[in-house]
């Protein structure tokens, strides 16, 4: 975004739609069965928030603290990402299914 | 009329948005992961666009070409890929989605109506300030994080591994194993 193309871009269509983006996240992480479309609302969720700190850094004159949150983010995500993965596979092997309707067995 | 900055913000805003959309509404799992990568790719473009070129790029490579493989990878190793059609069933939508679009209002109203400063952003390239910061303010958490990394993937394969029978011994060992049919007594949980 240089500044000759004069865009109308503010730092609130960032955070707007990084909200939706937000929004859309938590619904799927709360409505979904399957554990792996859980994880995927997570994933969702954590963009969103990177979008935010990226964008913040961008409009804060010389400021680059927010991309080296967002590259925070991504490694963390992507570590949470391969145990959350690596646990759904162990409980595949054990239930048989990744429903979480069907692991109830913590239940009395 | 809208500079070319603003048709292209709304172009990668609409397919970011699109593609969250379809993780959140699809009906099958195979399609839902693909239209995360389309969301993915997205928030990438959205980072090169804001002339974030290191996270952009980081994000491509990490995001899309490692944590997205991986999902796709699970979702082929936990599904009956025959009765893909209807894999990805919702419930609870009925408290759920309101409660989202409570808090997505809430946001997206805080977002809105804040008086943002309008400061002119200046593009550069960010990777050398970037290395600077990862070895100055940062290195702390930039040494975690390499600790972090180090316990997931030891921690994954703790977690993943798979008991073997052994017909010497009698007894259950670690260990990459013949496939089989059925789990093993002792990893099977009666529900």
């Amino acid at each position: 975004m240089t500044s000759s193309t004069a865009t109308q871009i503010g730092l609130g269509h960032f955070l707007v739609l990084s909200a939706l983006l937000f929004t859309l996240g938590l619904i799927t992480a709360s409505t979904r069965r399957s554990a792996i479309a859980i994880l995927m609302g997570i994933e969702l969720m954590l963009n969103a928030g990177a979008i935010n700190f990226v964008a913040f850094s961008h409009f804060s004159r010389g400021s680059i603290d927010g991309q080296v949150f967002a590259v925070f983010v991504v490694v963390l995500a992507a570590a949470e990402a391969v145990v959350a993965l690596a646990i759904v596979l162990a409980v595949f092997r054990g239930f048989g299914s990744v429903d979480s309707d069907a692991m109830t067995t913590l239940k009395e | 009329m809208p500079g070319v900055g603003t048709i292209v913000f709304y172009a990668l805003a609409a397919l970011v948005l699109a593609g969250a959309a379809g993780v959140a509404f699809s009906r099958n799992i195979l399609h839902a992961a693909f239209l995360l990568l389309v969301t993915l790719v997205g928030t990438a473009g959205l980072y090169l666009f804001i002339g974030a070129d290191f996270v952009g790029v980081a994000q491509l490579l990490i995001y899309v070409g490692g944590i997205l493989v991986l999902l796709l990878f699970s979702v082929l190793l936990t599904q009956r890929i025959g009765d893909v059609r209807v894999t990805n069933l919702a419930m609870g939508r009925g408290i759920a989605v309101p409660v989202a679009l409570v808090v997505g209002l809430l946001l997206v109203t805080v977002a809105g109506l804040t008086p943002w400063p309008r400061t002119e952003p200046v593009a550069a390239p960010t990777t050398a300030r970037l290395g600077d910061a990862f070895l100055r303010e940062y290195l702390l958490p930039f040494e975690l994080v390499s600790l972090v990394l180090l316990m997931a993937l030891v921690g994954a394969m703790a977690i993943a591994r798979r008991a073997v029978h052994d017909t010497t011994t009698g007894k259950w060992r670690d260990g990459p194993g013949p496939s089989r049919t059925e789990a093993p007594a002792e990893e099977r949980f009666t529900s």
